[in-house]
């Protein structure tokens, strides 16, 4: 579904990640974790062209995101991604948060937009504040808003971009139900996050990296019960102290 | 010598016979509204092209409105008016330059204050806009296109609604410095609500009452401005947002 084939990218002289390479396939569900510097985000906004990169190739179900002539806005209607601070437009309402890119990217026509949007505000559970606006959202509740936008547009692969960091901690519970909910439906998946215990119960892979570069890539039971290198040892051994 | 007030010269008959003083007077508060007005439009509509082309990934473009900001923005409104007045219809290639020179001279002044004041104002609008866009979480722009929205239309449906109200209250500004500013254009001749008050000094040597006037219709037209903006700012409020509710 991803294939990330020796991605580099720098701004300048700074290396921002260096030959990184792995691949995400279809139905599996893939945490990247690392300190913060190490380029998770960096290269996750790569898979779906946000980034651009100089080095190496990216395809996603079997488009090149590199490629000079690929439509990324084609590529991007079919990549669901949640960010960190939700993103929702302030401007509109619930409602036509979900509505928006249905309409003017697929085409789909009014009700039709409205009637999938609301699906999906059901599925997470916030269908009785359609008609609000995102200010009046807490965080968590803006966040499943979030991946039930991405979700109306029918994707065939989401990203998630550490969406519980800038939450509450009694919201991220919320959020992360959503996202289980999804993996266990077969959704394919690669989640920047710092949720180890997501990464434990959910995940097939955990890919570990620093200073741009992937240090660790395995199965989720490996990685937590025997983490090869010691940058990742230190690493969980701090977070999981908690 | 004693200064004689004497309120009544609005009413007496001008010199010329055309009406009273407070005529003229209100002549002049007409052009002032019409020619400001006008340029406003100008100001808007440029303005809000060049501040978008400003914050475009390209540079041609962002340089070309970069070009354009600095221009308009950095020559002082009097040498511009001139320019646009004096200069500007010699330059021009004779065809327009005489259709210009034939059009009479209370529209000839009128255009060129309109289309001064109207560029000379969208450069700031522009830059307005700017910050406007520039002021917007970085991460919006970035979920309007991981949806798949194009870049125009992220900044259409995105980006430019919330751009624009942000920046409701510095336009206000720029709405009311565009009356202030347009009374240079009594330089030219154009007989705007300033040049008519110096105009009745001239004929009627009674200063204090005519500029106490022409004091209280600009700062008349400014209230009504301010109010209107406020009302502006109200109703494009977002709720859960920027002090809405």
């Amino acid at each position: 579904m991803i294939t990330i084939d020796k991605v580099s990218k720098h701004y300048g002289n700074f290396q921002v990640l260096t030959d990184c390479s792995t691949h995400v396939n279809k139905g599996e569900v893939v945490v990247v974790c690392g300190p913060s510097g190490s380029g998770k985000s960096t290269l996750i906004k790569c898979v779906n062209g946000l980034e651009p990169f100089q080095d190496g190739a990216i395809h996603v179900n079997g488009t090149s995101v590199g490629a000079p002539k690929t439509n990324l806005s084609k590529l991007r209607a079919h990549v669901g991604m949640v960010f960190q601070h939700f993103e929702l437009f302030p401007h509109m309402t619930i409602s036509d948060n979900l509505r928006l890119a249905q309409i003017k990217v697929l085409k789909r026509d009014k009700d039709e937009a409205a009637e999938k949007g609301h699906y999906f505000l059901d599925r997470v559970g916030l269908k009785a504040h359609a008609h609000k606006f995102p200010g009046q959202l807490s965080g968590g509740q803006q966040q499943r808003v979030a991946i039930a936008r991405a979700l109306a547009m029918d994707p065939i692969c989401m990203l998630f971009d550490e969406p519980t960091s800038a939450l509450d901690p009694e919201m991220i519970n919320e959020v992360l139900d959503v996202m289980t909910e999804l993996a266990q439906e077969g959704m394919t998946m690669m989640c920047v996050t710092h949720e180890m215990g997501f990464a434990k119960r959910v995940a097939h892979r955990v890919i570990f990296m620093d200073h741009g570069k992937i240090v660790e890539d395995d199965s989720k039971e490996a990685f937590f019960a025997n983490p090869r290198s010691e940058r990742a040892q230190q690493f969980l051994a701090k977070i999981l102290q908690h | 010598m004693e200064y004689q007030w004497n309120w009544g010269v609005f009413l007496l008959p001008s010199a010329v016979n055309d009406g009273t003083y407070l005529d003229w007077m209100f002549a002049g508060l007409k052009t002032t509204l019409v020619l400001s007005l006008s340029a406003w439009l100008i100001a808007l509509l440029f303005g809000a092209v060049v501040g978008v082309l400003r914050t475009v990934p390209h540079r041609g473009l962002s340089g070309v409105a970069t070009a354009y900001v600095e221009m308009f923005r950095n020559i002082p409104l009097l040498v511009q008016l001139f320019f646009w007045y004096f200069v500007l219809p010699e330059l021009l290639p004779a065809g327009i330059g005489n259709a210009f020179k034939a059009m009479n001279p209370f529209a000839q002044q009128f255009v060129a204050a309109m289309v001064c004041l109207g560029f000379f104002t969208s450069a700031r609008v522009a830059e307005q806009v700017r910050s406007g866009i520039n002021a917007l979480p970085r991460g919006q722009k970035n979920a309007g296109l991981a949806l798949g929205l194009t870049l125009p239309q992220t900044y259409r449906h995105v980006m430019l609604p919330m751009a624009f109200r942000l920046v409701v209250p510095p336009l206000t500004s720029e709405f009311l410095n565009i009356f202030k500013n347009s009374a240079v254009c009594s330089t030219i001749g154009l007989l705007e609500l300033a040049a008519q008050g110096r105009q009745l000094v001239d004929y009627t040597a009674q200063p204090y009452e005519s500029f106490v006037a022409v004091t209280v219709a600009y700062v008349l037209i400014n209230v009504v401005v301010m109010l209107l903006m406020r009302k502006v700012e109200v109703v494009v409020r977002v709720p859960g947002y920027l002090g809405g509710k």
